[in-house]
């Protein structure tokens, strides 16, 4: 009983999206409208099926930027989170920063970094390191505070210093948290190395799109959105699985079944 | 023999008068409940008993060595467990043991000896959201007694408990005292959980605290009635104005 009604939830969000293809097809078809402007899904899929080896190529460029800037973000992320943590000056002092950070336009510094680093991949790594770092430090900050004065004050009693006591109670604390920030990262990697590709680039999904929306092929382009959609949820599903292994006390099932 | 002598102790905590002149000393194998109204500054107490806060006059002496402003003596528990949600039981109440050096092996066989006392049998490997308030309680215990097993200073670790629970908890600490032998500051604002625990109450006045009087409990004679109306009315005296 309680597993068909569960495969029925699963079904749920896949059959609304499925009635609003259906929506749209039915609308292009009988609209008839043009192409250029926009195409039907089964055209789209079709350009997937088409553009195959093409969308490859250019999302392993993605990937790749979206990779390099996401796993620089959590290691420049843990090491900030550390020091700020132990430095409380520091935090002071940092806080405000990273909040102005993520108030300037993205879209003006993917035009401005290309001209101080150049058209390679560095600009397009460090646009998604800077969209990346903010949610992971914020909510790995947020986790550390977290704790229980009362859980220090003991660990104090008991003769813990301060390294042993972030080893043992405040990190392990913090994961939670980190990883929702985490997977928020994760979803925006992948956008952000778009928008960088988007200013000026010579491969990846970006790129691709640019040229294809300058020759009215407004289904190559949707093409391209489909493959980044399927990308992000891929990375945040790793993420899910490395928060499963790495987090073995947070599990919801676990807790459920227990007696 | 003394194993805590609590020395003219007085401080002011934020510009609040906590307490006000308090002396008093737990014996070995002992079992000493400090009974006074919310808020009077109990918790204050331990906190300096066990070294986390340093008292703005008097002394704390443990086994005649004076370890005011000290840590690393006496660990106290709480209402609270403060279990590490990422360790399981065994890795949580092992803590102390590897705090003071103590390889993790070792650790874990000297723990897994007191497991069936504690009342924590085939749940070692559980995690502690995974265990009820009561197994919870027994976990925090046997933490605190694996740091320093000749002190257990307690503070109200039954509070959060329901009835039924608190009840089992309380003969079932009378009855690891019995086995274990050690002294006990039990600190609480329940009257019939102080009744039932201790040799000797102290009843603490109302902030800024001090001990207002002292009573000894004849454990084999029992607790009468009367008994229970006088310290009703003691503490009832002590939480009338400020307090409601």
């Amino acid at each position: 009983m309680k597993k068909s009604t569960n495969i029925g939830y699963s079904l749920l969000p896949l059959s609304s999206m499925v009635m609003l293809l259906i929506i749209w097809e039915a609308a292009v078809r009988i609209n008839d409208i043009p192409q250029w402007l926009l195409p039907a899904p089964s055209r789209v899929i079709k350009a997937i099926i088409e553009a195959w080896q093409l969308l490859v190529y250019h999302s392993t460029a993605t990937l790749l930027e979206a990779a390099y800037g996401f796993l620089l973000s959590v290691t420049l992320a843990l090491f900030i989170g550390f020091l700020l943590d132990n430095v409380s000056l520091l935090k002071k002092a940092v806080n405000p920063v990273l909040v102005i950070s993520q108030t300037i336009p993205l879209i003006v510094l993917a035009v401005l970094l290309p001209l101080w680093f150049g058209w390679g991949m560095l600009p397009k790594v460090l646009i998604v390191m800077l969209v990346c770092f903010f949610p992971i430090t914020i909510n790995l900050l947020k986790g550390l505070d977290s704790v229980d004065p009362d859980q220090l004050s003991l660990f104090r009693s008991m003769g813990a210093g301060r390294w042993k006591t972030f080893k043992i109670v405040k990190f392990p604390a913090a994961m939670p948290a980190f990883f929702s920030g985490l997977k928020i990262s994760a979803t925006y990697s992948i956008m952000a190395a778009v928008i960088s590709e988007w200013v000026g680039a010579q491969r990846g999904l970006g790129y691709f799109m640019t040229i294809q929306q300058k020759s009215f092929a407004i289904d190559k382009v949707l093409a391209a959105v489909i493959v980044i959609c399927i990308l992000s949820l891929i990375l945040v599903k790793m993420v899910d699985v490395i928060e499963y292994v790495l987090v073995p006390w947070n599990r919801q099932q676990i807790i459920s079944s227990s007696k | 023999m003394t194993k805590i002598s609590v020395d003219r102790i007085s401080k002011t905590l934020d510009g609040l008068h906590t307490l006000a002149d308090i002396s008093l000393t737990v014996g070995e194998n002992e079992i000493v409940v400090v009974l006074g109204p919310s808020g009077c500054g109990k918790s204050t107490l331990l906190n300096i008993i066990s070294g986390l806060l340093i008292p703005d006059s008097g002394t704390i002496k443990i086994d005649g060595e004076d370890w005011t402003g000290k840590t690393t003596r006496v660990s106290y528990m709480q209402q609270k467990d403060l279990l590490l949600d990422s360790r399981s039981i065994l890795d949580n109440v092992t803590i102390p043991l590897l705090l003071k050096g103590m390889p993790k092996n070792e650790a874990h066989d000297y723990a897994q000896s007191y497991i069936t006392d504690f009342g924590l049998e085939g749940f070692e490997h559980y995690y502690p959201r995974q265990l009820s308030g009561g197994m919870r309680q027994r976990a925090a215990l046997l933490r605190t007694y694996l740091f320093a097993s000749d002190i257990l200073l307690l503070d109200e670790p039954f509070a959060a408990l329901d009835a039924i629970t608190r009840r089992k908890m309380h003969l079932w600490l009378l009855k690891l005292y019995k086995r274990f032998q050690t002294s006990i500051l039990f600190v609480t604002h329940d009257i019939e959980e102080a009744l039932l625990l201790a040799d000797r109450i102290y009843i603490l006045s109302q902030r800024p605290a001090t001990v207002r009087c002292e009573l000894l409990i004849d454990k084999k004679a029992g607790v009468t009635a009367a008994m229970k109306m006088d310290l009703l009315a003691i503490l009832e005296e002590e939480s009338d104005d400020n307090h409601l």
